[in-house]
Order: C-alpha cells, then sequence, then structure tokens
C-alpha cells in the first residue's frame, strides 16, 4: 500500500473502472439484462413446454370441445384456417412473457451509498431492503454454471441473522468483483485510495467469455499468494474416502452381502444397486466441490473460493469469525490431516466446499496449512502446538478425578486464555481446539451438575453465534472454572469496548499508510 | 457441600416469591393430564403403561415439592459492565453477559402470572444458548429494569 501516491480525492478514486464507480455512486442501478432468464426464467420456459407437449391434446379438448380427439394440433390449425388465430395466441403469450421479464428486471433495483446497500424488487407486491455496511457479515460471489456462459455472477451480502441476505442476481462477472471491493472499501472506513488489479482484458464477446471462464477465482492483484493453501487431488479424494459416513457404508455392505449370501435372497441386489449410485454420485459431488479450492488474505478479509463448473467465492472481513475450530477425526491421524471451522453470524444460502455447510473453511490439510489458515482468519494468532500432553503444556487441564468422566481425554480436557484469545482443548479420540476471540464473546456460563458436584468440578460455556461449533468444557476444577468464570466475565467486557472490527480499516490515512 | 458453585462478593437480587405459585400451577396442570392418562390407562387394564405413566407422575410430585427451593435459587445482580444471573440448585448455571451484548429485551406474562402481577424478562444476545430468562418479576420492577438495560446496553453498545 506504501509505494501509492497521495491522491486529490479520496471520495471517489481515480483508479476506480468507470462502470463501477457508476454502480457506487449513490443513485439506483439496475442488474443484468438477462437476470430473469437465469433467476429461473428458462426452467419455467422448461416446464411451460413439457407440459404442454404432455397434455396438448387434453388441454386443446378443454378450450375447443369440437377438436377431434389423437389429431394433430397442427393439422387440426391448418384444416381449419386458424393459422392467423394460432399465430396471435403464440404472439401475445410471448409478448406477456417478455413484458412480464422486462417489468420485474426494470423493477430490481439496487443502490450503494457509503451507509448502506439497498435493493428494491417486485411488480406487485414490493421489497425494500438495506443492508448496512458496518454490519457486513461477508459478501459471496457464486457463479452457477449457466450465468458463468453469461458472464453473469450473483453477488450476495451475508448479514447476521436466519433470513437477513441480500441477493444481487446477477450482475455482469467483472463488475461483481468491483462492486464487492468497493462495497468494502466504503464499509472498512478506510480513506485510502483503493487498488485494482487491471489483467488484460480480451477483446471481442467469445474472447471475454473464455476469458472469465478459465480465471482463477482469486484475484491475483489481491491475494497473497504464498498464504494460500492448495489441496492435492489425492489428499482431497483420502479425506472425503476417509470419513464416518464410509464406515458406516462399508458396515452396511458387508453386513447386506452377508445376509444375501446367507439367505439367497439375490432380488435384493437390485435395490441396492440404485442406492449405490446415489451414494457414488454425492461422494462425486463433494469431490468436484472441492476441486480448485483456495483460501488467501486480502486487506479486506479472508477470502475462500471453490468449485470447478458452478464457482463460488466469499470474502469474510475481520471481525466476523466467532470462533474457530480445529479438529481431526481418529480415521485422519494416521495421515495428520486437520479440519478448520468457524462459527459466523450469517447464513449464506449457498453450500461450501466439498458439499458441506459454508462454515468448513478448510475441508483438510495438514496442521501447518491448518496454522496457516487460523493464522488468516484470527489475525494476530498463531495456532500453538495443542497436541503435547503435560503439566507445562499451556492449559488448565482436568483434574486426575475427571478420569471418572473423561476416560480417554482427562489429560487434555483444558482452558487456556491469551490476552484476545480464548482457547478450549477437548478429545482424545475427535482431538479438537476451540478458539474465541474475546471480542467476539457474547455471555459466559458456569454449570454444576450433581455428578460434577460429587467430584468438585465444574462445567463452562463460551456462548457465541450459532453455528457448527460448540464452545464448551466440561469436567474442569471447581476453583479453576471459577476463576476463568471471573476473570473471562472481566475480559469479554474490556475487549469489546476496545474492538473496532465494525470499520475495520477506519485508522487508515488518504496516503494508505495506517494511521 | 464445599464443591457447590458459589462467586464471592455477590449480593443477589431474589425474585418475587409469588413466582412459586406460577411455577406450582404449570406442574398441576401436568400433574393433571398426567393423572387423567393414568386413569384412562387403569380402566384399559394397560398395566405397563400405567406403571410408566406412575413413574412419571410420581417424579412430577416430587417436582412440585422442590418447586419453592427451585425459585429461591434465582438470582440476580447488575454489575458495572455485565448483568450476572443464576438459576438451579441440582443444576446450577451462572451467566454473565456483558450489557453492550443485548440486542433485544423480551418481556412475556402468562396467565397465572397475570393475575399474580409478575412478568418474565428475557436478554436476548446474539448467542442463542446464553438462556437468560428473569422469572417473577413484578410488572413495576420489570418495565424498570428493562428501560434501565436498554440504556446500559446503548451506553455499552458493541458490535456482534
Amino acid at each position: 500500500m506504501s509505494e501509492l501516491a497521495p491522491r486529490e480525492s479520496a471520495a471517489v478514486p481515480p483508479e476506480v473502472p468507470p462502470a463501477v464507480a457508476a454502480l457506487t455512486d449513490g443513485q439506483w442501478h439496475r442488474l443484468h439484462p438477462a437476470s430473469p432468464l437465469l433467476r429461473g426464467g428458462i426452467v419455467l420456459i422448461a416446464i411451460l413446454g413439457a407440459v404442454i407437449a404432455n397434455l396438448r391434446e387434453r388441454l386443446l379438448s378443454i378450450f375447443i370441445p369440437r377438436f377431434d380427439e389423437g389429431g394433430d394440433p397442427i393439422d387440426y390449425v391448418l384444416n381449419n384456417g386458424f393459422v392467423l388465430q394460432a399465430l396471435l395466441v403464440v404472439f401475445v403469450v410471448l409478448l406477456v412473457l417478455i413484458a412480464g421479464f422486462y417489468l420485474s428486471w426494470r423493477m430490481h433495483s439496487f443502490r450503494i451509498t457509503n451507509e448502506v446497500v439497498e435493493e428494491r424488487s417486485g411488480i406487485l407486491f414490493r421489497t425494500n431492503r438495506k443492508a448496512r455496511l458496518d454490519r457486513i457479515q461477508g459478501i459471496n460471489i457464486v457463479r452457477p454454471f449457466f450465468a458463468r456462459l453469461f458472464g453473469a455472477a450473483k453477488l450476495e451480502i451475508n448479514q447476521a441473522g436466519q433470513n437477513g441476505n441480500l441477493q444481487l442476481s446477477y450482475l455482469g462477472s467483472r463488475a461483481a468483483d468491483d462492486l464487492r471491493r468497493e462495497i468494502l472499501r466504503l464499509a472498512s472506513g478506510t480513506h485510502a485510495a483503493a487498488v485494482t488489479s487491471d489483467p488484460a482484458v480480451a477483446q471481442g464477446f467469445v474472447d471475454r467469455r473464455v476469458g472469465e471462464l478459465l480465471a482463477p477465482e482469486l484475484d491475483p492483484g489481491l491475494a497473497e499468494p504464498e498464504s494460500v493453501v492448495k489441496i492435492h487431488l489425492g489428499r482431497l479424494f483420502g479425506s472425503i474416502i476417509l470419513s464416518e459416513g464410509t464406515v458406516i457404508l462399508v458396515l452396511a455392505l458387508v453386513g447386506g452381502g452377508i445376509w444375501i449370501a446367507t439367505t439367497g435372497e439375490y432380488y435384493a441386489l437390485l435395490f441396492a444397486l440404485p442406492s449405490l449410485f446415489g451414494v457414488g454420485s454425492v461422494y462425486l459431488r463433494r469431490f468436484t466441490k472441492a476441486l480448485r479450492y483456495t483460501i488467501a488474505g486480502t486487506p479486506d478479509g479472508v477470502r475462500v473460493g471453490f468449485g470447478l463448473l458452478s464457482t463460488s467465492n466469499e470474502t469474510l472481513p475481520p471481525g466476523r469469525i466467532h470462533s474457530v475450530q480445529v479438529r481431526q477425526s481418529l480415521l485422519w491421524r494416521p495421515a495428520g490431516w486437520w479440519e478448520v471451522r468457524v462459527n459466523v453470524a450469517s447464513h449464506s444460502s449457498n453450500k461450501g466446499a466439498a458439499g458441506q455447510a459454508n462454515t468448513t473453511i478448510l475441508p483438510v490439510g495438514n496442521f501447518e496449512e491448518a496454522a496457516r489458515v487460523v493464522a488468516l482468519v484470527l489475525p494476530g494468532f498463531t495456532l500453538p502446538n495443542f497436541l503435547a500432553v503435560g503439566p507445562d503444556d499451556g492449559f488448565t487441564n482436568s483434574p486426575r478425578r475427571a478420569v471418572w468422566l473423561r476416560p480417554f481425554s482427562w489429560r487434555r480436557n483444558g482452558f487456556a486464555t491469551a490476552p484476545d484469545w480464548l482457547l478450549l482443548r477437548r478429545g482424545a479420540i475427535w482431538r479438537q481446539l476451540v478458539i474465541v476471540p474475546q471480542p467476539r464473546l457474547q455471555s459466559v456460563a458456569i454449570t454444576q451438575g450433581p455428578v460434577l458436584r460429587l467430584l468438585g468440578l465444574a462445567g463452562i460455556h463460551l456462548h457465541t453465534v450459532a453455528g457448527p461449533i460448540r464452545a464448551e468444557l466440561g469436567a474442569i476444577d471447581r476453583d479453576a472454572a471459577l476463576a476463568f468464570f471471573g476473570s473471562v466475565a472481566r475480559a469479554a467486557v474490556d475487549s469489546a469496548q476496545r474492538d473496532t472490527s465494525h470499520r475495520w480499516r477506519a485508522g487508515e490515512l488518504p496516503g494508505g499508510s495506517p494511521a | 457441600m464445599s464443591n457447590r458453585l458459589e462467586l464471592a462478593d455477590v449480593s443477589w437480587r431474589r425474585v418475587s416469591p409469588k413466582l412459586v405459585w406460577v411455577e406450582l400451577a404449570s406442574a398441576a396442570v401436568v400433574l393433571l393430564v398426567l393423572l387423567a392418562i393414568g386413569t384412562g390407562m387403569w380402566l384399559l387394564k394397560l398395566w405397563v403403561p400405567l406403571a410408566i405413566v406412575g413413574v412419571l407422575a410420581v417424579g412430577s410430585i416430587v417436582q412440585l415439592a422442590i418447586i419453592p427451593r427451585r425459585v429461591r435459587s434465582i438470582g440476580y445482580q447488575l454489575r458495572d459492565d455485565d448483568l450476572l444471573f443464576r438459576r438451579g440448585i441440582m443444576w446450577q448455571r451462572f451467566v454473565a453477559v456483558p450489557y453492550g451484548r443485548m440486542q433485544l429485551i423480551d418481556i412475556n406474562r402468562g396467565p397465572v402470572a397475570r393475575v399474580l402481577g409478575l412478568s418474565e424478562l428475557k436478554f436476548v444476545t446474539a448467542a442463542a444458548a446464553a438462556g437468560v430468562t428473569l422469572p417473577g418479576l413484578t410488572a413495576a420492577d420489570a418495565d424498570e429494569l428493562r428501560d434501565r438495560l436498554v440504556a446500559l446496553a446503548e451506553s455499552r453498545r458493541a458490535g456482534l
């Protein structure tokens, strides 16, 4: 950033391509003209076509009682001299459809100001939705294969809550990328000018389409290439095969095989075959969806992209990650693979890599790669080697008497506190570490049931937004848990007050250097 | 019982003892339903389900007996920067919620509670699991507490 010369005007940086400056100028704009078609218009026409093709005799006999059943409708039209009327009907239907599409496109508009992104849509029932820029939880660009052919992309602005997302579908592919960068720049509160990458744009319509299809999901001008984790095909394949689901599948196959062999009811194979195809396609989809997985840090947060034909690529600004979990199942331990998951406040409507929830931010990686991903999603945090067990492993672990409740894991069932982070480690078979950034902690609880009381133990819960991770720990020494409760309750207040990540680059000056 | 959870230097504010009647009423409804089902089973001579219903009924009678103690165990304190909440005897639970984390406050009044002039105040944060619900506040107390909490949250506003 420091090589940037100071700009005359910070409000509208001159580097912004003209098309984008126009989109973020605070005026109302329309979406890509093909949007209604891409959003389901084609499906509608296909369904209509199928219905008419299958039911045309029946439909015609309803409307025209004299219609000779079994005859070809085109013959009927020709024989009775209804050519003009028939053409008229077709024309009117087409006209109504086109008018409907045109109207829905015309009535759907959006604008981006310095404070909000706002969307208006609907012909009869009008909808108006606003997303405050400093409350944006993530911006997702999705390109379904069909839309990619048209050079269109869907921009999804994620907000907290179940149904809080604002979708701009569809925008031009380049416009979507530039728009995301501009929205993030406005949201970050920075006064620095935007950095734009300007890859050579191919001339000609076909060349441009092909170029977009083959382009990497990450903007090379923004990503730090050295921080990108690459998943090798073999590892991806292995991680999908080595899952608890596969164990169940193998057990079911063996059990079914024995049952068929002993009873001789070979016809059961006929029923097993389709379900095997189904299971196979699930595995295949997971595989293709995790292809081309990339993760990289940008000045405006972590960017995760994946997908081969339909691609998706999400930017999570800093301070939007409420907890992080690094975990490993028993099956993955020989290979040394880890999975990284996060809790975020928004719920994207799109599935994540490997067909899992999009909260899985690293589907598979070795420890070093997991540490790199954790460092990306929690800036300033370095993943400690939490596998070591012993009196000086940095964690306050369960006392020996907890062996009754945690027979395998009592040595590694503990917590640690760092200035800005809370770490919970647990599990001997399913090893995991949960990291909660203190500014994101909603509340803290301590619990004790009769069994825990008998042993002089207690449980602690760190409440964060809902997600796949539950930040809780059972069977901790009672006094240690009470001390933890007291210190975390105090620290949570302090760190929340110091937190400024809702405007994560507010300190930056027009020159581009942090204040 | 030195193993019980206790927080040092906290003076708990207790909820209204009238909450006992609200809890008793809802437990009594459950008991009545169980008795009705049990009678039906007895008339139909279904002995195994009757035994199950009987066990459930005994359990709910025990519940009735400890309701006064359970109500006494509910407490809260408004500290400088957070709300401290406790409940439970057998299953103890303490929660500390910073005021700035408040998303909204709900005040609910059930039919029995309304007759007794009680309200239930729910402190909602972005985390669904926090579950800070203060039952058995007098209606005036609940309204005052709500306004106070909203004002406190406003002065300590934090993001998500």
